[in-house]
């Protein structure tokens, strides 16, 4: 079955100065699919993910993001999409009620919508009894989860991930998967970086970057049998191996 | 033979009397000289804590440490003399040149760079053609060997690395540790965290550690062999309903996705044609199974659930 598109990219690319960052990378993104973005540091990752966001403006080529074009409507764009990474996702010195309610109000929430959720949300997460205290008493697993719900709280069509499981440890790690997997199955599209190759196995599809290009695009046992490798770490290191360029 | 690290009992708490947060609940090990000793464990375990109270710069609220026979918290000046550290966070100056970050560490130690080149050689020369650029200008990974060089410039007799490939991607962590490698060729005692569980083969002994206390210290093979239960890798067209089957089988000790399978903890008198049936009743098709030997990750998740 053919799924719609929520994000096609064709020759997008980006350049500062002579340097070329992103050149003329193309794919689409199907609705409720899990897509993997890899590449090593420097790869050019954070730029595509910045241009695809809205937050940064293509040199060249043509991109669409839940149907909003990356270069006229990046303020639409941002309003339908979630975002999460390690580095930033939640405010430490607000509570856990706190971060929904500001995180919700920012994308013009009802004062309604966001008591009924809240209360669904902390029940889920068993997040009840620390719904009051600061989230930097949290444990990281936990933050984590509750980054992730956060993100996807206002209802958006994509969710992008940037190395959402970096330094977690591996029961978390998969429980965060396990709701990767539920949000994906309720239609919200997640795009995911991440330096664990057993998470690349987690996707429907994956992308691997190397300097500025993609070099390799397919399922995970596609690409393992195009490369000849057994697994998505030699898949990786096959490809990665081959960059000219530092970070 | 003498240790070149005995940590014994080491306890470390932050925050108040009402937010109490025990980062060291009693954190005992030993580390023979010239070993790799990894100590592999999510953030948050309390790696780095223990590498200030190891390396002088936090002081242990109980317990004792020495490093290379003198005493963390009686014989610190002697410690830092001999010790290299290379922090989780990069913390050279970011307004000097390589080269200037180079010269300033070992003048601080009373030594020059010529010294000891020999030990920095190899990876000083792949930074070498940028030596007059500033490390703050420098890429994650340069930074990262710079940072190496600065910790090696006095010869130390035991290294500390705290989470020197966090962040890094998949083909400079096989760098890094090649790199490693070489050091311990040379008789330096390497202490090295980390939270990616793939490492802990790299290293000759490992001690995991969640939420403060070691759960286990072994050889990396000997970690894997402490497993005591028969580990199946399981494939199905349909992974998500595969776990969600699986998780609803009454004959598992545990099950969990594990890359391009999800592996089963059976229980002892669980068989894999019990288990194949089920899945067959519950009308998985192109389904594979096949016992596999047990990684430190599984060993890693075993041994949290236990301890909860």
């Amino acid at each position: 079955m053919e799924r719609e598109k929520v994000i096609t990219a064709k020759g997008l690319t980006k350049r500062f100065g002579d340097f070329t960052a992103v050149d003329a990378i193309s794919f689409e993104v199907g609705k409720g699919e899990i897509f993997g973005f890899l590449g090593a540091n420097g790869a050019g990752k954070t730029t595509a993910i910045r241009m695809l966001c809205g937050l940064s403006i293509p040199t060249d080529g043509e991109a669409t993001v839940a149907g909003f074009d990356v270069y006229r409507q990046t303020e639409q764009i941002k309003r339908n999409i979630g975002y999460m990474s390690q580095k930033f996702s939640l405010y430490n010195d607000l509570t856990v009620r706190e971060n929904i309610r500001f995180f919700a109000g920012i994308y013009g929430k009802s004062h309604q919508f966001i008591k009924e959720n809240t209360e669904r949300l902390l029940d889920r997460l068993h997040l009840q009894a620390e719904s009051n205290k600061q989230v930097k008493s949290l444990p990281l697993g936990w933050k984590q989860k509750l980054a992730f719900s956060v993100a996807i709280f206002h209802e958006p069509d994509i969710v992008f991930l940037d190395e959402p499981t970096g330094g977690v440890d591996p029961v978390t790690r998969r429980e965060f998967w396990n709701m990767i997997y539920e949000a994906a199955e309720s239609g919200i599209t997640v795009f995911v970086t991440t330096h664990y190759m057993d998470e690349a196995e987690y996707c429907n599809r994956v992308s691997i970057m190397v300097d500025g290009r993609i070099d390799a695009l397919g399922t995970p046992q596609d690409l393992k049998q195009q490369f000849k490798a057994e697994s998505m770490d030699n898949v990786f290191l096959k490809l990665a191996r081959k960059a000219t360029r530092g970070e | 033979m003498n240790a070149a690290v005995i940590a014994q009992n080491l306890v470390k708490t932050y925050g108040t009397k009402k937010e109490e947060v025990q980062a060291l609940k009693g954190v005992s090990f030993e580390v023979a000289p010239g070993e790799i000793f990894g100590i592999i464990g999510p953030d948050g375990a309390g790696k780095t804590s223990l590498f200030r109270i190891l390396t002088t710069l936090l002081l242990p609220d109980e317990g004792q440490a020495q490093v290379d026979g003198f005493d963390v918290v009686k014989d610190y000046e002697a410690i830092r003399h001999r010790v290299g550290y290379m922090p989780g966070r990069f913390s050279l100056y970011q307004d000097l040149s390589v080269e200037e970050n180079l010269k300033f560490f070992a003048s601080i130690f009373h030594t020059t760079i010529r010294e000891h080149y020999e030990l920095i050689k190899d990876i000083y020369e792949q930074i070498e053609p940028f030596k007059d650029r500033r490390a703050g200008k420098l890429s994650g990974g340069m930074k990262q060997k710079l940072a190496l060089c600065c910790a090696l410039i006095h010869r130390p007799t035991v290294l500390f690395l705290d989470e020197p490939t966090t962040g890094v991607d998949a083909v400079s962590r096989k760098e890094f540790w090649e790199m490693l490698r070489n050091l311990k060729q040379q008789g330096i005692t390497i202490l090295v965290s980390t939270p990616y569980m793939d490492e802990a083969s790299l290293c000759d002994r490992v001690a995991l550690i969640q939420n403060g206390e070691i759960m286990s210290i072994d050889t990396p093979e000997g970690i894997v062999r402490s497993f005591e239960h028969p580990l199946l890798a399981v494939r199905a067209a349909n992974m998500f309903r595969l776990l969600k089957d699986l998780q609803q089988f009454p004959g598992l000790l545990d099950t969990y996705p594990f890359g391009e399978y999800h592996h089963v903890v059976l229980k002892p008198e669980t068989t894999e044609q019990g288990l194949y049936a089920y899945l067959q009743q519950k009308g998985h098709t192109e389904t594979k199974l096949q016992q596999v030997e047990p990684n430190v990750e599984d060993c890693f998740i075993a041994l949290m659930k236990t301890a909860t």
